[in-house]
């Protein structure tokens, strides 16, 4: 605590279990004013937990968080108005118009009635919802809720922002223009604190990003540190022979130094690629030692490959029913 | 962004907790965005329009013969009856509602907000009161057209109608806790019908007490339910002020009093 006026996060060892579910265990973020940071994990990771903890939606198991110095549990009244929080299903009201629920959120926050209404017409034109004003919520696209939503929590212009996966299900065209907005927020002083299941987002907007597994903090850092972690992209070989998938490990091993994950089923080799030079030596190996390949490619780091290294296991696929977790998580709280 | 720089959060001048002044603020607001939800889905408010008219047209006719030996002699007993009835049964709706809406995205963000925790609760219970109002001006509508006068005038029309908002709203209380607490909405219907009906038929709505069995009219004599038509009778029928009025008033705060904190208790832990 010796020089947290530099932090707009802090938070120590939060905990919070749904049933015998350890849904976050035990997670430390420090978030810089100023900066975004990203928290980039899959679907059911603790990411949503997380922020509604910091959120002061969720009370911590155990742990402590503070945002601006203040603490989330104790100051939860000052820490809620240091905070916009844009939730992950759009938090408005359906049956009202945009202006209507802009105005209600404005007149709650204590803004008289002219002033909320021309706030509201003022974000409303900002982010180019002037036309749909008028419209009932149930009306818009998943872009516009988005944005709605995004407009309201600027309401009481927060120095912090959560955005929880502020661009998940949105097309690439309205995702670009998610991104543009999140830029001209730092720009104005905002801290930001995103979660996403995109690495490219992450990378894009984060100064850092910690990464997120099974409600633990497994890797964090800078996307440039990240990404070195986990090699700049990953050579992916498939074998002719499957008996043959220990002597290559052994080969990756030994030729690029690094460790390769080996996927039996499919045969498959994963190996993070820090230096391209060096493949020509593994392939030589390769070709010494009679291991054929079917299939060789190269890939950039995905979410996915970033787990394999980081935790030994993948991005799990089945992301229908881990994505309803947060909701059931919601009820048994 | 419009404005070029936010002020940091280190700069700014905050409280760690909510004025009255404040709560009240926020409490009204949310009445205001209950009251643009009715706008929006007046289909709502059925059950506040058709319910006063066939109660008060089923119940006089089937019963008035029976009771007080023709229809204009049962009127005095039975509109302050339906109506007590009428606007009790339409405060179930509060709990309701405001389960389907705690479902509700909205709410999250409602409580990320810095306003008033209560406000949410205290809103949709004031919002309500419209529905309240509603049923309390249509029975009084249906009495006077089936050839009730009230002996006590408007003066005491305008009393009981306040009287029995008043009544309803605290009763609200106890539905609108299981709103918060049960998980879906049908549930709550199913709870508030189950206290409702011993609340409002074990009264003296529709019968003389004293027809009932003793046992029973032990009950009936303290249900506050009792006091508060018997206190709208006196009332609407002779412009007079009773004990009964002052138990009714006493009774509903007891009822607030240990229901408020219960359901803000309640919706706080879901919080």
């Amino acid at each position: 605590m010796s020089n947290s006026t530099d932090w707009a996060v802090e938070a120590h060892g939060l905990v919070k279990t749904f049933g015998g579910n350890r849904a976050v265990d035990g997670v430390d973020l420090s978030v810089r004013t100023g900066t975004v940071y990203g928290v980039l994990g899959p679907n059911g990771a603790g990411k949503t937990t997380t922020i509604s903890m910091l959120a002061t939606l969720l009370r911590p198991d155990a742990g402590s968080a503070q945002i601006f110095g203040h603490d989330v549990v104790a100051q939860a009244q000052i820490v809620r108005q240091l905070l916009g929080v844009t939730a992950q299903f759009a938090s408005v009201d359906e049956r009202l118009s945009a202006t209507e629920n802009l105005v209600i959120f404005a007149r709650l926050l204590g803004f008289s009635r002219a002033e909320a209404k021309r706030k509201s017409a003022e974000l409303l034109e900002e982010f180019g919802l002037t036309e749909a004003a008028r419209r009932p919520i149930s009306k818009f696209s998943g872009g516009m809720r988005r944005r709605l939503d995004l407009a309201a929590s600027l309401l009481a212009q927060p120095p912090l922002i959560f955005l929880d996966e502020p661009t998940t299900g949105l097309d690439p065209r309205t995702r670009a223009q998610m991104w543009e907005t999140i830029r001209r927020l730092v720009a104005t002083g905002s801290t930001v604190l995103l979660t996403t299941q995109y690495l490219d987002e992450a990378d894009q907007l984060a100064d850092r990003i910690a990464v997120i597994d099974q409600g633990r903090v497994v890797a964090e850092g800078t996307a440039d540190e990240l990404k070195a972690s986990v090699g700049e992209s990953s050579l992916q070989l498939r074998l002719a022979d499957p008996t043959d998938l220990e002597d290559a490990r052994r080969a990756v091993t030994s030729v690029l130094g690094v460790e390769a994950v080996v996927s039996p089923e499919a045969g498959r080799i994963t190996a993070p690629m820090l230096n391209p030079d060096a493949v020509t030596d593994l392939f030589i190996t390769f070709r010494e030692a009679g291991i054929h390949l079917t299939e060789m490619s190269v890939q950039k780091p995905t979410l996915d490959e970033v787990f394999l290294t980081l935790t030994g296991h993948g991005v799990e696929d089945d992301s229908s029913t881990t994505g309803a977790a947060p909701e059931s998580e919601r009820v048994s709280a | 962004m419009t404005t070029a720089t936010i002020a940091s959060g280190r700069s700014r001048e905050l409280r760690n907790h909510v004025s009255l002044g404040q709560s009240v603020a926020n409490s009204f607001t949310m009445a205001y965005r209950g009251l643009l939800k009715i706008k929006r889905t007046p289909e709502q408010l059925i059950d506040v329009t058709v319910q006063p008219i066939i109660f008060t047209l089923m119940f006089t006719y089937i019963f008035g013969g029976a009771i007080s030996g023709d229809i204009a002699g049962y009127l005095p007993i039975i509109i302050p009856g339906i109506l007590a009835q009428t606007v009790i049964t339409t405060s179930v709706v509060t709990g309701v509602q405001l389960r389907e809406d705690m479902d509700k995205g909205v709410f999250d963000r409602f409580k990320s907000m810095p306003i008033a925790r209560i406000s949410p609760l205290a809103g949709a219970l004031l919002a309500d009161t419209v529905r309240y109002f509603i049923a309390t001006t249509l029975t009084f509508v249906m009495g006077y057209i089936m050839g009730w006068r009230a002996g006590g005038g408007i003066t005491g029309l305008i009393f009981a109608g306040l009287l029995v908002m008043a009544c309803a709203w605290a009763i609200s209380w106890i539905f609108a806790f299981f709103g918060v607490v049960a998980r879906s909405a049908s549930s709550v219907q199913g709870i508030s019908f189950l206290i409702l009906f011993p609340l409002t038929f074990l009264s003296n709505a529709f019968v003389p007490v004293d027809t009932m069995p003793s046992w029973l009219q032990g009950f009936v004599n303290v249900n506050p339910v009792s006091h508060l038509i018997t206190a709208v009778r006196e009332l609407t029928n002779n412009g007079a002020v009773t004990s009964d009025l002052w138990l009714a008033l006493l009774g509903s705060a007891v009822v607030v009093a240990i229901f408020a904190p219960l359901t803000v208790r309640a919706y706080m832990r879901k919080a």
